[in-house]
């Protein structure tokens, strides 16, 4: 076997591999510049990036916004379009803005845009869109197309990520399609053929909204190794395609959370390099080294099942995968194995309103209220709900109460299994109604019990601690995830709207 | 003896909104096949007050790492979530007695 060894003495690789470099977990997340830029010396392939994931909750896809800084954003993905224009390969981002909705992928394109202008370049860009109508996804619906992923049975071993058989009936195809209506935002999950499709516009940076976090990295070494076609990738999990497969969607598990499968995990930068017979993995940060035991044990990292990663069009199996160190820093790893389903089908993310919160915060620091602090929480929440019976006009049912106790068990509630008296006792009232007003005077009607509250056998009137003025604090719409369904789709890219663009210097005057 | 002291780490995550995982790191085949003998599915479905046959349970010998998946006692961020990413219910699962001959 023809191989490359590099100057830094990384490890042999065969000449056929697609070295894919991948700077860290999530763009905003920071990642070590040196490893980085040592990276690039290396002579990636491509260089790919996760954008987004639904692990920060609801409100970024409730609201179509970026859980972190924008200044950061803006910062961390110039630095990788000049990486990207070092090293001369493509530069590929998933799940752009946290959420992946259309409007983050134009902000990323405006930032990309804006490089090219001050640099004088010319930049092929590739989007890759995944947001979806309601009404799209109703037509859908009603041919039967939507497969929802059961939220309560049980996580099956071997299953389709807890896919529910096949029983249906007409009262739960109508609440569906009142979910689906109610949504604020759905983004459908693409999978790699959509990256593919988008490099083989000769993009020299793809922007993908919603997708999984392994397709983009997975890619580029399937399409090398020409596993996928225009009907997607097929491949049993007994044939020479089925390991190639495996080793690309399996190199793309291991490394999409950056450096998480080395043994510094904050350090960031990961390069694997992915060939039929295999992949290898290394991080790239002084001193992070890769083991056999920290990449197999990071299938386990946020999946329920840790021989099977469900993917677009198949899965995954690492039941038979072999780990072995290449030197103290690198593992191989061979053995994975894909398996194509016979149809195709794209993870769907929803999020509709639930209600509007309000919530306030006071703290009870004197000893006789927080030793007896149960008592003063019931004492508490019957006053303000027969507060709330007297002078508001809602039916009880229509505001929910929650007063979280910081410091006893606001954490895990009834599972709290530690006590013993604290020192001070935070109360966070939650207030969720129906409209802003509801729950903004639910608050205010608190307050005072919240400030004065006595306890029956105490004389003085007490005041306890706000924290600050007003008391309130409006928390606005509160989202809910609401789809656990997947789409069966013609083709992969059928419900993606793929485009290319060239921008910054023209053509021919790149510097 | 509790979970604790035959791990050397319990950690929790969400495996999406809707459901939990929990990984349980040996740090020794003994300790792992201690661990498997004296954690059923069911005890851990009881000690997160889950349904008794929501819990998927896997052993994982050469990670010695006894894994637990289950749908999450609420969905992500919804009305009584009180932990958006579901790390500190690892400390329930920790915190568990097991049988005196563990």
């Amino acid at each position: 076997m023809n191989t490359i060894t590099d100057p830094t003495g990384t490890p042999a690789r065969p000449a056929d591999s697609t070295r894919v470099l991948v700077p860290s977990g999530v763009l905003g997340l920071g990642f070590d510049r040196e490893a980085l830029a040592r990276g690039v010396a290396l002579a990636p392939d491509i260089i790919a990036i996760d954008g987004g994931s639904t692990d920060s909750g609801p409100c970024y896809l409730g609201t179509a916004t970026s859980k972190y800084s924008q200044a950061v954003v803006a910062g961390e993905w110039q630095e990788l379009l000049e990486a990207r224009h070092a090293a001369g390969v493509p530069l590929v981002i998933g799940s752009a803005g946290t959420c992946g909705t259309d409007n983050q992928v134009d902000a990323l394109l405006e930032i990309t845009r804006d490089w090219a202008e001050r640099r004088g370049v010319a930049v092929r860009v590739a989007t890759i869109r995944t947001q979806q109508d309601a009404s799209t996804l109703i037509a859908a619906h009603r041919r039967g197309a939507l497969h929802p992923l059961s939220t309560t049975a049980p996580v099956k071993a071997g299953g389709r990520d807890g896919e529910r058989d096949g029983a249906r009936d007409g009262a739960q195809d109508e609440a569906l399609v009142d979910t689906l209506a109610a949504c604020t935002h759905i983004v459908a999950l693409a999978g790699a053929e959509a990256f593919i499709e988008a490099l083989r516009e000769g993009a020299d940076v793809v922007i993908a909204g919603r997708a999984t976090d392994t397709a983009l990295i997975a890619a580029l070494p399937l399409m090398r190794m020409g596993l996928t076609g225009m009907t997607g990738l097929s491949a049993d999990a007994n044939t020479d395609a089925g390991a190639a497969a495996g080793a690309a969607w399996h190199a793309a598990k291991i490394a999409e959370c950056g450096a998480l499968c080395s043994t510094r995990p904050a350090s960031g930068v990961i390069l694997v390099d992915i060939d039929a017979g295999g992949f290898s993995v290394q991080p790239l940060a002084r001193g992070a080294c890769c083991t056999p035991f920290t990449v197999s044990a990071h299938m386990l990292y946020e999946n329920a099942d840790p021989h099977l990663l469900v993917e677009p069009g198949g899965r995954l199996d690492v039941s038979g995968a072999r780990y072995e160190a290449l030197d103290e820093r690198s593992v191989r790893v061979t053995g994975s194995r894909w398996q194509s389903d016979p149809r195709y089908t794209l993870k769907l993310e929803g999020t509709r309103a639930l209600g509007h919160q309000c919530s306030s915060l006071v703290l009870v620091r004197e000893p006789r209220y927080v030793q007896r602090i149960g008592e003063w929480c019931a004492l508490l929440e019957a006053r303000i709900r027969s507060d709330i019976e007297r002078h508001l006009d809602v039916p009880a049912d229509a505001v929910t109460l929650e007063l979280r106790r910081i410091g006893v068990d606001a954490t895990l509630g009834a599972l709290e299994f530690a006590t013993g008296t604290p020192v001070e006792v935070g109360i966070l009232l939650i207030v969720t109604a129906a409209d802003a007003d509801t729950a903004l005077d639910v608050a205010r009607l608190a307050n005072p019990s919240l400030l004065h509250l006595p306890l029956p056998d105490d004389d003085a009137m007490p005041s306890f601690a706000f924290p600050w003025s007003p008391a309130e604090s409006v928390r606005g719409v509160l989202y809910g995830f609401c789809l656990d369904h997947v789409v069966e789709v013609a083709h992969p890219t059928a419900l993606l709207r793929i485009a290319a663009v060239t921008i910054g210097a023209p053509a021919g005057e790149a510097g | 003896m509790r979970v604790a002291e035959l791990t050397r780490r319990v950690r929790a995550k969400n495996a999406g909104p809707f459901r939990l995982t929990i990984d349980c790191f040996c740090a020794t085949d003994a300790d792992w096949r201690r661990l498997c003998a004296a954690l059923p599915a069911q005890r851990v479905a009881q000690a997160l007050a889950a349904g008794p046959d929501t819990v998927t349970r896997y052993e994982l010998p050469s990670l010695r790492v006894l894994k637990f998946s289950l749908p999450r006692p609420g969905v992500q961020g919804a009305v009584g979530d009180r932990d958006l990413h579901g790390a500190q219910w690892a400390l329930v699962i920790e915190a568990l007695v097991l049988p005196a001959d563990a």
